[in-house]
């Protein structure tokens, strides 16, 4: 193994372990700190590596003149304008703090710039995307769900249930039943549903991906799985 | 049959607009007339106002805002309404967030709740915004052996180590209630597995989500979490709650979740009914009653 390999894969077994031990030996607690900061650390460089791998895609589809390539110079230019509206702290006040230093302010007060971006720019084109769903889905729900076989129809009673019990509809359609049979109303169905029949799968789920990440990271603890550094090389 | 023929054949567009009609008649019903549905809390809802409310007055409580604009209009009623019921009980709120807009989101909420309806609590010493934090679950780490290490500057660039209400703070644990609004990645997950499970039952948690992520809450509740409020629904059970225990007459922007039940309401009967026909369209087709 090369040491290009061995360096990565030797930091990742002696601080994974560290990290691992540090929870249970009291002693090690400030060593599992320090990994869990220098992880903070590698967070903070790979926005830098993320702002890279955005401009280079985006340059790219310009000078190649993709389909969309005026998109990609829209997201360039505001990717220019936030970035040095936000690093300059443009129009923002010193900290009370330190009144003499120029860029002791926070630029996500929302009288600066960079809080103008955020509310007037961000905010309704973030909730717009979202807000689109709702269109697709219902489009999708008329065209796909349909009840094919047995798990369809069961999956289709399930979302009626769902669907109606989550709104005031479901009180009106079934609010009638007596106090008896009151574990049929939508509503009372709609959490029963949920915490019964969606709990027990959900925590099956769970075990298992547990079961899975526990193993996983036993192989990349022992250096037996080498896959995450890429190349190919697994084992 | 030639009804049928013609929805089978329909534009996407028209189902399109038939949603945007289903949400934009019920807000505007709602913004003339004021009315909302009655809302019965769920006993999940019902654990979140009860888990705040059982604390003793001046408790402090970290509050968790994981999620961004885009789905802020789910959420964002529910985190008004938190905020609105510890700063009711009198309790000291520290606000942070994991996703880079969570910080401003917390601001905004501070903002509209407690510089509005509560001036008399003082910044630092009743609430303070410590901001976004870089670094997901690795924030959660160091924030279990070391908060202000974790969170070392509030939202105005002050020291965490200066401010008052965060002496006598060194671990997260420090905290009896974390208070977790989340859309997705860090989030309410994280928060169980990385710090509720780890502080040994010093610390109970209390989580609001998205609609999506709700059924993959439900099993932490109730054992590590002691109580959720899943998307709009969950936070119009919660909001009539608060709104009911503290009197008066609430105004708009405590009465944003059920004011948007209204919407939900109709999209979800528009949802039901075109599966309805769209299944009724499907079992002609394989009887061959279309063709």
């Amino acid at each position: 193994m090369t040491l290009r390999r061995m360096i990565p894969m030797w930091i990742a077994v002696i601080g994974g372990f560290v990290m691992l031990l540090s929870a249970f030996v009291r002693p090690i607690e400030g060593i599992g700190e320090n990994f869990a900061d220098a992880f903070n650390v590698i967070a903070a460089i790979a926005v830098a590596l993320g702002a890279g791998s955005l401009l280079k895609v985006n340059l790219s589809k310009i000078s190649r003149r993709e389909a969309g390539w005026g998109f990609a110079g829209v997201i360039l230019i505001t990717f220019a304008i936030t970035l040095i509206v936000g690093l300059l702290k443009i129009g923002v006040h010193p900290s009370h703090d330190f009144p003499a230093a120029l860029f002791s302010g926070k630029q996500e007060t929302a009288d600066s710039p960079f809080g103008w971006l955020y509310e007037y720019a961000m905010v309704p084109l973030t909730s717009t995307m979202f807000a689109l769903l709702a269109f697709y889905v219902a489009s999708a729900a008329f065209r796909a769900f349909r009840a094919k076989n047995v798990e369809a129809v069961l999956l289709l009673v399930t979302a009626f249930i769902v669907l109606l019990g989550r709104t005031f509809a479901g009180v009106v359609l079934t609010g009638w039943l007596p106090d008896w049979a009151s574990g049929l109303r939508f509503e009372n169905l709609s959490v029963y549903v949920m915490q019964v029949f969606n709990t027990a799968g959900n925590r099956a789920i769970i075990i298992g991906i547990a079961l899975g990440v526990a193993a996983t990271s036993l192989r990349i603890l022992l250096g037996v799985d080498r896959s995450w550094m890429g190349g190919g090389d697994s084992a | 049959m030639n009804l049928l023929k013609v929805l089978d054949a329909i534009d996407r567009r028209w189902v399109f607009l038939w949603m945007g009609l289903a949400v934009a008649v019920p807000i505007l019903w709602i913004g003339l007339t004021g009315r909302t549905f009655p809302e019965t809390p769920t006993p999940a809802a019902r654990a979140v106002y009860e888990a705040i409310d059982s604390l003793p007055t001046g408790s402090l409580v970290l509050f968790a805002f994981d999620y961004d604009p885009a789905s802020s209009g789910e959420l964002q009623p529910m985190s008004t309404s938190l905020l609105r019921q510890c700063a009711a009980k009198g309790h000291r709120i520290v606000c942070i967030a994991l996703w880079p807009l969570g910080g401003n989101l917390a601001q905004e909420t501070i903002t509209n709740v407690i510089r509005e309806d509560y001036p008399n609590m003082r910044e630092g010493v009743d609430f303070v915004n410590l901001g976004y934090q870089a670094g997901n679950e690795g924030v959660m780490k160091v924030a279990l052996t070391d908060f202000i290490k974790a969170f070392p500057v509030d939202s105005r660039g002050q020291a965490a180590s200066k401010i008052e209400m965060l002496r006598g703070v060194k671990r997260v644990s420090d905290f009896p209630l974390l208070i977790n609004v989340s859309a997705g990645y860090p989030g309410n997950k994280e928060w169980i597995q990385y710090v509720i499970t780890s502080s040994e039952g010093k610390m109970k948690m209390v989580a609001g989500c998205t609609g999506v992520q709700a059924p993959q809450m439900y099993p932490y509740y109730p054992a590590q979490l002691a109580g959720l409020l899943g998307a709009i629904k969950g936070a119009a059970e919660y909001e009539s709650l608060v709104n009911q225990s503290i009197g008066g007459i609430a105004p708009p922007k405590y009465l944003e979740a059920q004011r948007r039940m209204a919407p939900q309401l109709f999209g979800h009967l528009l949802m039901v009914l075109l599966i309805i026909v769209g299944n009724i369209i499907f079992f002609a087709n394989k009887r061959g009653d279309l063709r």
